[in-house]
């Protein structure tokens, strides 16, 4: 445990380090730059005219499939490696359940290329 | 020692702070951003209590995509969040009903042991200490066939999840013109080009 912890010391210092270079950067720049606040300093610029519409405009649909779609192969990859680790320990059995559940998501895969949610027009 | 204490408490307050920014923040993306710090700060700590697997998954699925397909969920909503702010004291009360649901459950899992001590013999396998076996082989060891009833069903939610977003969001648009390498290729000069004869000055 204290090893296993102490293994993740550099990163633990890394993030210390980053926080206080970041603090640093903006407390420096709050101090020695000179303080004159304008409510147009902070005002979109869009080349001299104002903004026609909000920034957040509304994405389209299929970013938001290709997102999902994404996660749930992400999950498969992630039960990928404690399998991976522990094949041969864990025997046929183990070996054939995996197979299984890759199975049925190929077929939600297959699934989803034959109805083309993967094409991008 | 002293330094794993700090680290706890270092990780606990930024994500109890950061939780409340979540629902206290004006602009929706700095909510999701406050999540995703939330987020990190969990990885940290379960890698504080050994479980360096989760810490990473943690950081892979719910910072690396659940996080981006919120922040698509914000942009998509096409809400007045002020308007949608008045209204945040109403709900107020469901939330804490629910909070406090969530947290008798916990409790009642974490002391489940002291009221009969057959629970945790029947849900608990028994864990290898970390410096015999490494935490993702002592997952291994047991979700694939120990836990394979719940592994199965792991991977029907994933495939019903798979089907529900293809069937909720997909759909075909016309007049789009694809690409089709072979039917590009098979065109013949017949039924592509005509020749036509043109009077001079008439046109065609």
């Amino acid at each position: 445990m204290e090893q296993l912890l102490l293994s993740y010391l550099p990163i633990l210092i890394f993030i210390g380090l980053v926080v206080v270079v970041g603090i640093a950067l903006m407390a420096g720049s709050f101090i020695i730059a000179k303080q004159e606040p304008d409510a147009e300093k902070l005002s979109t610029y869009e080349c001299g005219f104002e903004p026609f519409t909000d920034t957040r405009g509304r994405f389209d649909v299929r970013f938001y499939l290709v997102a999902i779609l994404f996660i749930i192969f992400d999950l498969e990859v992630a039960f990928l490696f404690p399998w991976a680790v522990s094949l041969g320990e864990i025997g046929v059995f183990g070996f054939w359940s995996m197979v299984v559940f890759l199975g049925v998501l190929t077929v939600g895969f297959i699934y989803e290329w034959k109805k083309g949610a993967l094409e991008w027009e | 020692m002293i330094v794993q204490a700090i680290a706890f408490y270092l990780f606990a307050a930024i994500i109890i702070a950061s939780a409340v920014m979540v629902i206290a923040a004006r602009n929706p993306v700095h909510s999701v951003l406050f999540l995703i710090l939330a987020f990190f700060n969990a990885a940290g700590l379960f890698v504080l209590v050994g479980a360096e697997f989760l810490a990473m998954i943690m950081v892979i699925v719910y910072v690396g995509a659940v996080a981006v397909l919120f922040l698509f969920v914000v942009m998509m909503l096409d809400i007045n969040f002020v308007e949608l702010r008045q209204g945040f004291l109403n709900y107020l009360p469901v939330g804490a009903l629910i909070g406090l649901i969530l947290m008798i459950e916990l409790i009642f899992v974490l002391t489940a042991g002291t009221v009969t001590p057959v629970v945790p013999a029947a849900t608990g396998a028994p864990i290898p200490a970390i410096g015999q076996v490494t935490n993702t082989e002592a997952l291994g060891a047991v979700l694939y066939t120990r836990y394979i009833y719940l592994f199965q069903a792991s991977g029907m939610i994933l495939f019903v999840a798979m089907i529900g977003a293809i069937v909720l969001t997909l759909r075909s648009r016309d007049g789009v013109r694809r690409q089709d390498a072979g039917k590009q290729t098979g065109r013949t000069r017949a039924e592509s080009v005509e020749v036509r004869k043109v009077a001079p000055g008439g046109g065609v």
